[in-house]
């Protein structure tokens, strides 16, 4: 990140560029915890010919248990894969996502690349990072909120864009992310413009991003309203593709009226919305007959 | 007469359940790998060569041709990667597309590695993104159990792998040999080419590295063959893609159609710029290319055109900007996230990022005075001596955007000289600047 914009320069971090090993991070993982990394580990390591391939997401995995890549998560994966700890935290320094110091519970990541910070995200980003009193890659005293100023996220026709924990919160303003955040730190649920019902820990949703599926891909949209502009423009005027009207060109028969609507009022907003199981649930204390299919199919 | 929009890729999204096997089922799905199971490997080389199809990351190299290049098979593996790290600002397809219609890639990836002799393949996808992850996951668990992945696929025979990876953040890891490196698990820094992938890719084995877009788009191709491709678009420029409208214009948004559609017909389905205002600059596709103007409306947006115009078809990422917007502001941020996101492998990168933040950082922000005339012939100086000198494309893109707006706009960047900070009011170029009280967020 720039040094060049807001409290960015007077923030004191120590840590910046550097990946911090403390003392306590290298305290060893009770025995039943790191039983079941060493378990999961396995079935990530599985999915590859080569073994190293691995690393991206037991690094993800490490910080599900941590919340950051711990000195102690930096030993296990070198023990797990033959590295030597300087290659792991090579790896773990050079990606934004890995965590250098303990994390919030959720990170709120404000995007202010170009066409979002012109957008609005620079205003965003002031007045949450006001509000909150901390800068970039800085937590919230009571651990609930690491703010960051993030890069284009791919949602740049909902700018300005706001990720919390990877999941999208689309068209924001100052005060939407302001209660947002109020929200967060307050415990309430907050459920994404385009993502689940409600958005995980960073540590849920680390491990999804070791990939362990967590239940929840059929709630949500398929699509927001603006991936649907030129869709609901085509049915309103009649326009399909050549030859390409196969037997099921018209198949949601009201849609044309998404156009009419326009703005961000326009297409679904609901589909599977009923939670299909808790975040945490771990293999084995699936409740939903949907959860056990997707533990087996892993 | 304007050109008609074409929904192939996003026709069903608006369906409530639009990313799920039924649907895409309903919907033509897989009907194109039962066809390919009958068809031989050449033969479908050959048929995605005839179609034209190049590559949809950007840099639009034909999809067939980069398959042919494979060396014949020699008994050990080969690979298939999709490159889903979708991170060129401004670039937005291919993540909605994966989030609303994940099948068609996987079904596409069953193809292609059918094609290529690959048993084996993977999507990299960008860690950013966890919901699509989510459907990724799910849907090549939805493909496994209906046969249409595993072992003897649909009593072929044919036996195919799919594993969907996360990657942490990282631009670079869309550059194909740092996704490659980065695949591998370690810091995603490019390779020295050659040897390309197609000789020594993934663990130095034959690998094909296709765009989610390009490989989306080959079941359609299958199942209506390449005339029916090569139908639309121009006669280099085949095909249809997916367009991404963002920034100031009023309904921004993805519109697929045939390549070679003028940004003066995209603007007019999107009910024009915002606000009435005019149209300053904008990129073609994706901040990488050289920034384009009002004087380009009418350039047809297929790889050969928008090369005559100066820039580069890339991604389509249609990024537009109004007249409240400062370009001086706009590129100093774009060349920070460059300088950001260099790997650091090559020195003219490294450190030429560096240099051109600084110069741009104290002419957008410094007091009157802190820069000069003479600032601009080193930022053009030092772009000069960072492009085509690095591994690969990252240090070119960060170049276009300083070149592009010194050529257009070269008395906006005087205009910085003699004021503190920057001469344009920034809440007017916002989202949210005339109706703030109107547009509060979906998520309240």
């Amino acid at each position: 990140m720039s040094a060049s914009h807001g409290n960015d320069l007077s923030a004191p971090q120590a840590a910046a560029g550097h990946l911090t090993v403390s003392q306590e991070s290298r305290a060893p993982y009770p025995a039943g915890v790191e039983a079941q990394l060493r378990a999961d580990a396995a079935l990530v390591i599985a999915r590859y010919p080569i073994a190293r391939s691995a690393l991206l997401p037991l690094l993800h995995l490490v910080q599900s248990i941590d919340g950051y890549v711990s000195g102690r998560g930096i030993a296990l994966c070198a023990d797990l894969l033959d590295l030597e700890t300087a290659e792991v935290s090579g790896v773990a320094t050079f990606y934004t996502q890995y965590k250098r110091h303990p994390n919030g519970e959720f990170t709120v990541g404000v995007c202010t690349n170009t066409l979002c910070a012109i957008m609005g995200g620079d205003l965003i980003w002031e007045s949450v990072s006001q509000h909150l009193g901390i800068g970039h890659d800085e937590t919230t005293a009571d651990g609930k909120i690491t703010l960051e100023r993030v890069e284009c996220n791919a949602a740049c026709d909902y700018a300005p864009v706001v990720m919390t924990n990877w999941e999208f919160f689309d068209n924001q303003t100052p005060e939407s992310t302001t209660r947002l955040v109020d929200d967060l730190r307050a415990g309430r649920t907050v459920r994404p413009t385009r993502g689940p019902s409600r958005v995980c820990s960073f540590k849920q949703v680390s491990r999804v991003l070791a990939g362990f599926p967590d239940g929840l891909a059929d709630e949500g949209v398929g699509a927001g309203p603006a991936s649907l502009e030129g869709l609901a423009i085509a049915r309103a005027r009649g326009w399909r593709a050549p030859g390409g009207d196969g037997a099921h060109a018209s198949q949601s028969p009201d849609a044309s009226a998404a156009g009419e609507r326009g703005g961000l009022t326009a297409g679904r907003t609901s589909s599977t919305d009923t939670p299909t199981n808790a975040p945490d649930e771990a293999p084995g204390e699936a409740t939903s007959d949907t959860a056990k299919t997707k533990e087996a199919g892993l | 007469m304007s050109t008609a929009l074409t929904p192939i890729l996003t026709k069903f999204w608006d369906h409530p359940q639009s990313w799920t096997l039924p649907t895409y089922e309903d919907n033509e799905g897989y009907q194109g790998l039962r066809k390919a199971l009958g068809m031989s490997q050449a033969e479908l080389v050959t048929m995605t060569k005839e179609s034209g199809l190049r590559g949809r990351g950007g840099a639009g190299f034909p999809t067939g041709m980069k398959w042919g290049f494979l060396p014949p098979p020699d008994g050990g593996p080969r690979y298939l990667v999709v490159n889903a790290d979708e991170s060129e600002p401004g670039t937005c397809k291919d993540t909605p597309l994966m989030m609303a219609a994940p099948h068609f890639l996987i079904e596409g990836m069953a193809i292609t590695s059918y094609a290529i002799g690959c048993t084996h393949a993977f999507i990299y996808l960008r860690g950013e993104i966890v919901h699509v992850y989510r459907r990724l996951m799910r849907a090549v668990e939805e493909a496994y159990a209906a046969g249409y992945l595993g072992k003897d696929i649909l009593g072929s025979g044919f036996d195919l792998d799919i594993t969907v990876h996360a990657g942490a953040g990282a631009y670079i890891c869309g550059e194909e040999t740092a996704l490659l490196d980065s695949l591998e698990g370690r810091r995603g820094q490019p390779r020295l080419k050659p040897p390309f992938p197609a000789v020594a890719g993934l663990y130095a084995r034959p690998t094909v590295v296709n765009n989610v877009e390009s490989i989306a788009s080959v079941p359609p191709i299958l199942l209506h063959g390449s005339d029916w491709f090569k139908g639309m678009g121009t006669e280099k420029s085949t095909g249809f893609g997916i367009f991404s409208l963002s920034g100031h214009v009023t309904r921004p948004g993805q519109y697929e159609a045939p390549l070679g559609i003028t940004l003066r017909e995209l603007l007019d389905m999107a009910g024009g710029m915002r606000g009435g205002k005019d149209l300053k600059f904008w990129t073609p596709g994706g901040s990488s290319t050289p920034l384009l103007t009002h004087e380009h409306l009418d350039v047809p947006l297929d790889f050969e055109s928008v090369g005559a115009a100066g820039s580069m078809l890339g991604t389509r990422a249609l990024q537009l900007f109004d007249t409240t917007t400062c370009v001086v502001r706009a590129v100093e941020r774009w060349t920070d996230f460059y300088k950001h996101e260099s790997c650091g492998k090559c020195t003219p990168c490294r450190e030429g990022t560096w240099w051109l933040a600084q110069i741009l950082d104290r002419l957008e922000h410094g007091p009157a005075g802190a820069a000069s005339e003479a600032d601009f012939d080193k930022l053009l100086d030092l772009c000069d001596n960072i492009l085509g000198r690095s591994f690969c494309a990252l240090a070119d893109g960060a170049t276009s955007p300083i070149t592009s707006s010194l050529q257009y706009f070269r008395d906006e960047f005087r205009d910085h000289l003699s004021v503190d900070g920057c001469p344009f009011d920034r809440d007017a170029s916002s989202y949210f600047a005339e109706t703030s009280a109107t547009k509060e967020s979906a998520s309240a």
